[in-house]
């Protein structure tokens, strides 16, 4: 089991997978605004989507974990 | 009957009318073309051509001393230098300093990248214009519109309007400009280095840094002080936590504000006779280079801290050491992602990006003391 941790800081404006969905790595699992721009966030492993941590407007920084991956 | 129709003729601007004018709403309308369906940068450039097409609609008086609306939009918000700092002050309240506070070497990257203004100085001192003129096309290079428009008032104003549009462009151009220089200078390995924060960064370094970078700045750069202040402020803001709206404020509704009043106002500077003219011709060229050439210097120098430092750094953020904020670093971002989807160069780069914006205004500050 892993652990998806936000690469930086930013506000999430949509989620492109829900739990339960298989990824792979290097898919995108979320998009996050930064300084006025959409970041894609990959995967970094594959595996089940076992639980997301945020929801769509939430703020995110460092290192927070943003989804727990299985 | 005749007569009445002539009289309304002379009335109307038409008889004023001149080739001169009708080239300019041809570059209008291509800046409108490339504002409304390329997208490039249409916040700014839209109210810019819009601002050159009635600026040249003659008898109008818009942009007449004393009376016309734009006019005073030009003379309170950009003679009086009021709407570059205020920008600043918005882009003060976007900018997270924690990546540059955790690794402050990254803050030289910014200084390397102000080489092509120097340069282009030289360069266009040489070209044949004056002190002043080859100062204000120099901070093209920083790619810093506000700055660009500072100094210009300050110094040069009759070129504002052309320096202004050279500014922006290459603004907007910076995803065409940057990546085939900055792919040329680094080997695919190099753009894969995936960088880590080197430590985690105290709310209480974030507050004081603006304080800080104030007074340091400032006090020995003092002609700097309205756009750095403003900038340390808007920051100040965001950081500390307790006056969201003020920040939200500042970061959204001032800058979109003055944003209008900045594009409609240096766009109504390029009137037929300051702007067709050859030496705007070499504006854009000079511009270019200068920009150019502070890619190539931004990157260099960060493969050159490579040889020495333990843990590398990704030379890619070296191109954003130019000061278009946050374009030149979302260049970086992409670019590195490319090369490694894992990659998250963005705040990395916001580090020189932000150096390249001190360096820039500290730039300006020097021109403007020694040459004013």
């Amino acid at each position: 089991m892993g652990k998806l941790l936000a690469p930086m800081v930013g506000k999430v404006i949509d989620i492109k997978v829900k739990e339960g969905d298989t990824i792979n790595v290097d898919d995108v699992v979320m998009v996050v605004e930064s300084m006025k721009m959409e970041t894609p966030i990959y995967a970094t492993e594959s595996g089940t989507v076992k639980e997301l941590k945020v929801n769509v407007g939430d703020s995110i920084n460092e290192e927070d974990v943003i989804a727990i991956i299985e | 009957m005749f007569e009445t129709i002539r009289q309304i003729f002379i009335m109307s601007g038409l008889e004023e009318l001149t080739a001169g004018h009708l080239v300019m709403w041809l570059i209008a309308a291509g800046l409108f073309y490339l504002a409304i369906k390329k997208q490039y940068e249409p916040l700014l450039l839209l109210p810019i051509a819009f601002g050159i097409l009635i600026t040249n609609i003659p008898v109008t008086g818009l942009m007449e001393e004393g009376h016309g609306l734009i006019w005073r939009f030009y003379h309170y918000g950009i003679d009086w230098e009021v709407i570059p700092p205020l920008i600043f002050l918005g882009l003060g309240a976007l900018t997270d300093f924690g990546p540059v506070i955790a690794n402050p070497k990254t803050l030289l990257l910014g200084a390397g990248a102000q080489v092509g203004v120097y340069i282009t100085f030289f360069a266009a001192l040489l070209l044949g214009f004056d002190v002043t003129e080859a100062a204000t096309i120099g901070i093209i290079g920083g790619a810093d519109g506000p700055t660009t428009i500072y100094v210009g008032s300050k110094l040069a104003p009759h070129l504002i309007g052309a320096t202004a549009v050279a500014a922006y462009s290459y603004m907007a151009l910076v995803p065409i400009i940057q990546p085939p220089i900055m792919k040329a200078l680094t080997t695919e390995n190099e753009r894969k280095i995936k960088m880590t924060r080197l430590r985690p960064v105290s709310k209480l370094e974030k507050i004081l840094f603006p304080i800080v970078t104030t007074v340091v700045i400032t006090l020995i750069v003092p002609d700097s002080a309205a756009l750095m202040s403003m900038f340390m402020l808007g920051n100040l803001f965001r950081e500390a936590g307790v006056v969201k709206r003020l920040t939200e404020a500042a970061q959204n509704e001032l800058m979109n504000i003055v944003t209008i009043f900045l594009g409609i106002s240096v766009g109504a500077t390029m009137t037929a006779e300051n702007f067709l003219h050859p030496k705007v011709i070499f504006i854009f060229i000079l511009g270019l280079v200068a920009f150019a050439i502070s890619t190539v210097c931004g990157v260099l120098l960060a493969k050159l801290m490579n040889l020495f430092l333990k843990q590398k750094i990704n030379p890619l953020i070296g191109a954003a050491g130019v000061s278009a904020v946050p374009m030149a670093a979302r260049v970086v971002h992409k670019v590195g992602s490319e090369a490694n989807r894992q990659n998250y160069l963005l705040m990395f780069a916001m580090g020189p990006n932000v150096a390249g914006v001190i360096g820039t205004v500290v730039a300006a500050g020097i021109f403007i003391s020694l040459l004013q």
